[in-house]
């Protein structure tokens, strides 16, 4: 076995706004139960099944629908989707426009990280023009662009909606979820980019043959940011449902100590468990990116890194993250230090466990996963 | 109806009902810290997490909504875990020098510590030292970040009742705190001294500046006449701090406190409050003159109510091109101020520099009203120090003093007369009210058409009140406002003041007289006022005062006998050149940053 790669996110091969037409000329149930079943996931992070998604936003009552593409990318080591904004924009655009259609939306917003500002020059013609050949079709949708704060946490579905709106970009309650009040309060579906192009390639292809790729639990493929100790970092299609150690093989250096799946707030694999571990919403998801240590690596410094991010990142708002992240950070180092015994990883293994289920978002709630993670399998590393 | 299960106990709920209300309809306590009964929902301090079957994240009792066949837990192995790391959390990053602390034996996270138990610190101490030097620029409230727990109870209390945005969260991560615009002291910034915030605030972040031990000075300084005033609002709500439910009255008490606390003289702000519908109710009619058979068209029509200091600083901050519609009246405390430092010691045949001046005040806006340099009109400071309802209440407990036990005692005389219109100005609508009843009387010769002198149209705590009364049957002097009808506002609350003066300003509001209180309820829920508060408790208080109003023998300011007196020994006659020189002021546009 080896990986798999698979060419449907960049590739070139059609008019992608006949796409659009084929989508227009089914029905709003008929798109969506493509998307269904399809099994398409949400490849923003939490892989939330997209086709339900867009079932509950059309199934509400509202004067004002809003969809929103999430375009915030601000995973440390993704790239991703400034790469599919920059050479396959309108299937992202013909994502949205499909989603309004079913949902029975009128606006939607690029929430663009603002670090990729500089985009903007070459996608606003793009927009402008796919917003032209929106009219002269006679479906009522129009995209905009929103600048985004520059937060990480405004990655966060909610923050980022708060943000939309002026506001202090901090996580809210759920529920209420966004397909029944997002942005103004008003029924949203939110998006990741590379989730829109795969809506639209699935309007294309057929579900069926995109399910065809990947496992049951995670159909299709995904793209997949490649860094860290490896010849070969970049960005790569890959099918879903890999067994880590078929990855490693590939893009490992011959010296691969663990990988770190998903990012600052994701797993991290040791070697041991390289065949163990399908990448894939059955084994460990990922919004895309696979950082590679190799044994020069100290994990000590990678969690040390990782935990000052989330202490700088965290939007400061509930106590579990706002506290807990300074907590764990502190804590290893003391331990190191020695002014901790090497028994209070285990208080702060518990914390991380706290902090997993009672903090108020995603980011505080995925804290312990690299946290537990390390400390469980890189213990030495950490303690002396 | 939504059926659920609480600790395996079914229950039915409206639809839209959190857990937490369910689970107190179960007489489940769940603990809560950012959560407050006035605000909207935060959801942040995460200390009421409970468990609900079937899923992966704990769920945040006071913002999650209940649903059908939810099966919660709010005392599992998880749920206790959880609760027990927040409070812990709270804690590292808190200065916790109880037995030092303001707000010791009253601080909802001491009480949670205690709960819990949370003796040795597991967690490194992040308190940072910056921190611990409080901000004490502001003469009525001290912020002391060190005590924070991030709840933002004030921040929303400040935008959301108050309208004032003085407070906000700032930065991100461990560097996220509550500050005011670019971090500036309290004291250069919009806020409003209400100290609404205070009563919201769990611990003791926000507090008021006490100044206990220069009263406690004063009173053993045996040069000082000591001088003591409490306002109406105080004696409805004193006794929820010394063991008392709310919505009991303790006038009596309070007063035979005050004397066993050795003041030389115990004398009420309800006697400056009957002056002070005698002046403004004059001013009233002197401006409907104008305008109407005078045809002056520069008249500042409608008259706004001035008696609220919280509500004169924001207005002066926010809507600085009103200013001429305040009525010039010093608010009661301060017309009292200038006359115990004038008219009192010439009476008493004491030296007016000897006189020490102390106020007692549902209030901390008062606190910063006393230092204003317009409020020095007898030649000294008018006011020497305000304390609130519970520093008072600190007082007595210092003193040993048997509170409940107190035999009821009459204020003395000169200054100590009231009736009562005067007592009602403690509620939203009580100063309207109070004027109401002697203007109309002035203007008619009778007294005004409602049963028992209730004028039930302005009561109550709906945000924004409105009424009218049609004039009839004037004496010869006021016979130009025959038939007229007299339109009225009140707004209590700074947010609800803000509507009132959208429309004023957007010359969208025809009224002739609004009021304003900075604070919900009135002064009945000043930002000096025992703690907790919440509408319900608020609502008793008011029915206090309304029944403190019906025991009064004299209900119409203008026949408090001490008020005769004085305008026939000292002042002359309302509006008079004596009135202006001491209870009428002038105000200053501030910027709004
Ligand atoms: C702290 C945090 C940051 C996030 N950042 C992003 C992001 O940059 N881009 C993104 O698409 N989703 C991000 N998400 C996930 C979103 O909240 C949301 O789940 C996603 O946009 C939904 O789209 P999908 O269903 O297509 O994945 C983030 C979540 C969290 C908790
Ligand atoms: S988990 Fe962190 S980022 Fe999310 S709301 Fe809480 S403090 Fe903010
Ligand atoms: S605020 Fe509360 S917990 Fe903090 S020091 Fe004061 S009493 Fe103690
Ligand atoms: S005292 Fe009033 S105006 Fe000032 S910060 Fe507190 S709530 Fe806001
Ligand atoms: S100052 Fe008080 S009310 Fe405001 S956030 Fe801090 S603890 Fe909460
Ligand atoms: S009281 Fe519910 S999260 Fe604070």
């Amino acid at each position: 076995m080896s990986t798999k790669k698979v060419d449907i996110i960049f590739d070139a091969g059609c008019a992608i706004i006949d796409v659009l037409d084929k989508g227009l000329a089914m029905s709003k149930d008929e798109v969506i139960n493509e998307i269904i079943n399809s099994g398409l996931k949400g490849r923003g992070g939490a892989g939330f099944p997209t086709g339900l998604k867009w079932k509950f936003a059309a199934s509400e009552q509202s004067d004002k629908k809003y969809i929103i593409c999430n375009a915030d990318e601000g995973e440390p080591g993704t790239f991703k989707d400034r790469e599919i904004l920059t050479k396959v924009p309108e299937k992202v655009f013909v994502g949205m426009a499909l989603c309004s259609y079913a949902v029975g939306a009128e606006e939607g917003y690029i929430y663009l990280r603002g670090e990729y500002n500089y985009l903007l020059k070459d996608l606003q013609p793009k927009i402008d023009i796919f917003n032209n050949q929106m009219q002269q079709r006679g479906h009522k949708f129009i995209i905009k662009v929103k600048s985004g704060s520059g937060a990480y946490v405004c990655g966060e579905e909610t923050s980022l909606m708060e943000s939309m709106e002026g506001k202090r970009g901090e996580p809210r309650n759920k529920p209420p979820f966004p397909t029944v009040a997002g942005y103004n309060g008003k029924p949203t579906v939110i998006n990741n980019v590379e989730t829109l192009v795969y809506t639209t390639m699935i309007i294309r292809m057929g579900s069926n043959d995109f399910k065809a790729l990947g496992t049951a639990d995670s159909s299709g493929s995904k793209v997949f940011s490649v860094s860290g100790d490896t010849p070969n970092a970049g960005i790569f299609e890959l099918e879903l449902g890999m067994k880590l150690n078929e990855f490693v093989e590939e893009w490992g250096d011959g010296d691969t100590k663990a990988v770190q799946v998903g990012g600052a707030s994701g797993h991290c694999v040791p070697r041991k468990n390289f065949d163990k571990t399908i990448i894939g919403f059955e084994g460990i998801p990922t919004g895309g990116s696979m950082m590679i240590f190799n044994s020069s690596r100290s994990m000590y410094n990678v969690l040390k890194n990782y935990l000052e991010f989330f202490v700088e990142e965290s939007c400061g708002q509930c106590t579990p993250c706002r506290v807990g992240c300074q907590q764990l950070l502190k804590g290893i180092e003391a331990i190191k230090k020695g002014e901790k015994s090497p028994a209070y990883l285990e208080d702060l293994k518990k914390l991380a466990e706290s902090m997993k289920i009672a903090a108020k978002c995603g980011l505080g709630q995925s804290v312990a996963n690299p946290f537990i993670s390390i400390a469980d399998n890189f213990k030495e590393e950490i303690i002396y | 109806m939504v059926n659920l299960k609480i600790n395996n106990i079914p229950v039915a709920v409206e639809e839209g009902t959190t857990i937490l209300d369910a689970a107190r309809k179960l007489n489940f306590r769940i603990p809560t810290l950012c959560y407050h009964p006035d605000l909207s929902i935060a959801g942040n301090c995460r200390v009421c997490v409970v468990e609900v079957k079937g899923a992966r994240l704990l769920a945040a009792a006071c913002a999650t909504p209940v649903a059908d066949g939810m099966e919660v837990m709010t005392n599992s192995e998880k749920v206790r875990s959880a609760r027990k790391h927040v409070v812990e959390l709270l804690l590292s990053e808190h200065n916790a020098d109880c037995t030092k602390c303001i707000k010791n034996g009253k601080c909802e996270l001491q009480e949670l510590a205690s709960e819990y138990r949370i003796g040795d610190h597991v967690f490194l101490d992040l308190v940072k030292e910056e921190c611990k030097i409080a901000d004490i620029s502001s003469p009525a409230i001290a912020k002391d970040d060190s005590k924070c727990i991030r709840c933002q109870r004030c921040v929303r209390t400040c935008s959301e009742l108050q309208n004032v945005n003085a407070l906000a969260v700032i930065a991100k991560g461990d560097h996220q705190h509550i500050g005011t615009f670019l971090d500036k002291p309290m004291h250069e910034v919009v806020c409003t001294n209400c100290g609404q915030c205070i009563n919201r605030c769990p611990t003791a972040a926000l507090s008021e500046r006490t100044y206990i031990d220069q009263v406690w000075d004063a009173i053993n300084d045996p040069e000082k006449h000591v001088v003591v005033q409490t306002a109406p609002a105080v004696r409805i709500a004193l006794g929820e701090e010394l063991g008392f439910d709310p919505g009991v009255r303790v006038t009596g008490k309070m007063v035979a406190a005050l004397r066993n606390l050795g003041f030389n003289s115990v004398l009420d702000t309800d006697f400056t409050a009957d002056l002070t519908i005698m002046e403004e109710g004059t001013e009233l009619l002197t401006r409907l003159k104008l305008a109407l058979v005078d045809k002056k068209e520069d008249v500042a029509l409608p008259m706004f109510t001035s008696c609220s200091p919280g509500w004169i600083k924001y207005i002066e901050h926010m809507y600085p091109t009103l200013l001429n519609n305040l009525s010039t009246c010093k608010s009661p405390q301060q017309m009292f101020g200038s006359l115990a430092k004038t008219y009192y010691p010439q009476k008493k045949g004491i030296d007016p520099k000897n006189i020490y001046s102390v106020s007692i005040m549902p209030c901390t806006a008062k606190k910063f009203e006393c230092e204003r340099p317009e409020m020095r009109d007898s030649g000294y400071q008018d006011v020497d120090v305000v304390l609130t309802t519970r520093e008072l209440a600190m007082m007595i407990k210092q003193a040993g003093i048997d509170f409940m036990k107190l035999e009821d005692q009459k204020c003395d005389s000169l200054m100590g007369d009231s009736t009562g219109a005067a007592v009602i100005f403690g509620a939203t609508g009580g100063v309207m009210e109070a004027a109401i009843r002697t203007a109309y009387e002035i203007v008619t010769g009778r007294e005004i058409p409602f049963e028992n002198l209730n004028i039930t149209p302005v009561r109550g705590m709906e945000g924004v009140k409105e009424a009218s009364l049609k004039i009839e049957g004037c004496v010869p002097d006021w016979s130009f406002l025959e038939g007229a009808e007299l339109k009225v506002a009140i707004a209590h609350g700074l947010a609800n003041a803000k509507i009132l003066m959208d429309a004023v300003r957007d010359g969208k509001a025809a009224y002739h007289f609004i009021e304003v209180m900075a604070c919900p309820g009135g002064c009945l829920g000043g930002g000096g006022q025992p703690i907790p508060t919440s509408l319900e408790i608020r609502q008793k208080r008011t029915e206090a005062i309304y029944a403190e109003d019906e025991g009064m023998p004299v209900r119409k300011s203008h026949e408090n006998p001490e008020i005769t007196q004085i305008y026939e020994e000292f002042l002359g006659k309302p509006l008079g050149h004596k009135s202006h020189e001491l209870l009428h002021t002038h105000y200053k546009k501030r910027e709004r940053y």
